[in-house]
């Protein structure tokens, strides 16, 4: 714990940050241009014609949506449990990046849902629990901006947070507990033909690198409004 | 193996289409709002600094 | 002192408005018989739901307003199990009143016999995780003083699994299959919900007092 309350105050988070921001943008762009350019030279599939393009940008979406969820439950715990200082910062910064990719992945899958099933949506268990995910994104988001006192919303946000991440482990195991219109996991049971793989690894690199690169900017961005509202507020 | 996308991805392209069109105006404009919201930040910290030097000792 | 019951009003509320909603639909969806009673489950879970929710936000306002939830939370007595005095004490005066009423306004549905004891069942094993749930949601935004707008926007996805399970019951009934699965998963939900909901809002009350 120790280790990471080194990294806690924010100069050190701006030098360290700053320092590895180019990487990951730059790893971001090469990723997300190779697995492009990989997905469209997939042969396409006998009965769902070139449909699997859209895998590769729903996949990635839903994973990325349910990982910044976990992180912010992350950040909520250091924040209530060990009082970590920038885990309110970096746990609010991350909500409207998991909000959108978790819109993305309603709305490709959706897209997704039409030519392969025959239908946009449906109330299964999976597709369920993740549209639960973008309301319980709002809820958070809502709570954060209604309580005016920072370090209550901070708090109060974390306890939600936490409470809500129950949602995180249904969403990942519905498949396999309730029968689903949903495939079960085809990642990682190795069902998947390399030459659909390396595509969908690639995106979902990608799209993990985009979010980490823009969380990382939001926070910094987080320190610097906060530096200059206290300028502002300083000399009295 | 050059790819022909915009010629023909099968009946399903009415699909894949707005799907990645979709992606690209969120993920896109994601992008563009994290770093207008940073660059504007860093610019009125960089004018509070400025115009209020004292603040500082 | 731990069972403030002031709550006869807060029935009255959420009897009335879940007769409303019971009153309203069938207004707006026809005299179909038959599709009244296949929605029944759903429409009288989710009119009961918004019905507790009515009193939600004056769970610990009160209190908290004339300052006694600080004293509250300073006494001997642990904040948690005050919590849960809470929570039950709105479950007696808006849940269980709730699902008494709903085998009389399962009859405008048209919902046949043994259907509507599932419901009465689901309803009475369900409407605990409401208050339990809710109280959470009471307990984050004491310090709003609109914090009754946002507070069903936090806790209706958490009490989402009670609706499915409740009206799932009811469905699996109707269908002539057994509602036990759902029901259970309803109990467990609930036994969960209401065991654990204590500490997350005698958390959330004691961030609220501290500021």
């Amino acid at each position: 714990m120790q280790f990471l309350f080194r990294y806690a105050n924010p100069a050190m988070f701006m030098r360290l940050s700053g320092a590895v921001l180019p990487y990951v943008a730059a790893a971001t762009v090469i990723a997300l241009t190779a697995g492009l350019i990989m997905g469209f030279q997939v042969p396409p599939d006998y009965q769902q014609g070139m449909t699997v393009l859209i895998m590769f940008i729903h996949v990635p979406a839903a994973t990325v949506a349910m990982s910044a969820y976990g992180a912010i439950a992350v950040c909520s715990l250091l924040s209530l449990v060990w009082r970590h200082p920038l885990s309110d910062t970096a746990a609010r910064a991350a909500a409207p990046l998991g909000a959108m990719f978790t819109a993305l992945g309603l709305i490709t899958g959706s897209l997704w849902g039409k030519p392969m099933w025959g239908t946009y949506w449906v109330w299964d268990a999976r597709l369920t629990s993740f549209l639960l995910l973008l309301f319980l994104y709002l809820g958070y988001m809502a709570l954060w901006s209604a309580i005016e006192d920072e370090t209550k919303a901070a708090r109060a946000a974390a306890v939600l947070a936490l409470v809500g991440a129950v949602n995180i482990p249904i969403i990942k195991f519905s498949v396999d507990w309730w029968n689903t219109l949903h495939q079960g996991e085809s990642i990682m049971s190795g069902n998947l033909a390399p030459v659909f793989l390396w595509p969908l690894l690639t995106m979902m690199a990608g799209y993990m690198l985009l979010f980490v690169t823009l969380w990382l900017i939001r926070i910094q961005t987080a320190i610097v409004e906060r530096r200059a509202r206290s300028l502002m507020q300083g000399p009295a | 193996m050059m790819f022909d996308p915009m010629f023909d991805l099968g009946p399903y392209s009415n699909f894949i289409w707005p799907a990645y069109a979709v992606s690209a105006v969120a993920l896109g404009g994601m992008t563009a709002w994290t770093l207008w919201a940073w660059r504007r930040a860093k610019r009125r910290l960089l004018a509070l600094e400025k115009g209020a030097p004292e603040s500082k000792s | 002192m731990k069972l403030a019951t002031r709550s006869g009003g807060g029935a009255a509320l959420a009897l009335s408005f879940f007769a409303l909603v019971a009153t309203l639909v069938p207004l707006g969806i026809g005299a179909d018989l038959k599709l009244l009673a296949r929605v029944a489950g759903g429409i009288l879970w989710v009119g009961a739901v918004l019905a507790a929710l009515l009193s939600l936000d004056r769970l610990f306002q009160g209190d908290y307003d004339d300052g006694s939830l600080e004293l509250i939370a300073l006494a001997p007595l642990p904040l948690e199990l005050t919590s849960f005095a809470k929570i039950a004490a709105h479950w007696l005066s808006t849940g269980l009143p709730l699902t008494v009423l709903s085998p009389l306004l399962a009859l405008m549905f048209n919902l046949p016999g043994d259907a509507t004891l599932t419901l009465f069942l689901s309803l009475l094993i369900g409407t605990p995780a409401v208050s339990a749930i809710g109280a959470i949601g009471a307990s984050l935004t004491l310090s709003l003083r609109r914090g009754g707008l946002i507070l069903p926007l936090i806790i209706l996805p958490l009490l989402s699994p009670a609706v499915i399970f409740g009206a799932g019951a009811v469905a699996a009934k109707m269908d002539g299959f057994s509602p036990l699965g759902p029901l259970e998963l309803l109990g467990a939900f609930s036994l969960a919900a209401v065991l654990l909901s204590p500490f997350a809002a005698a958390a959330s009350v004691r961030l609220n007092l501290s500021g």
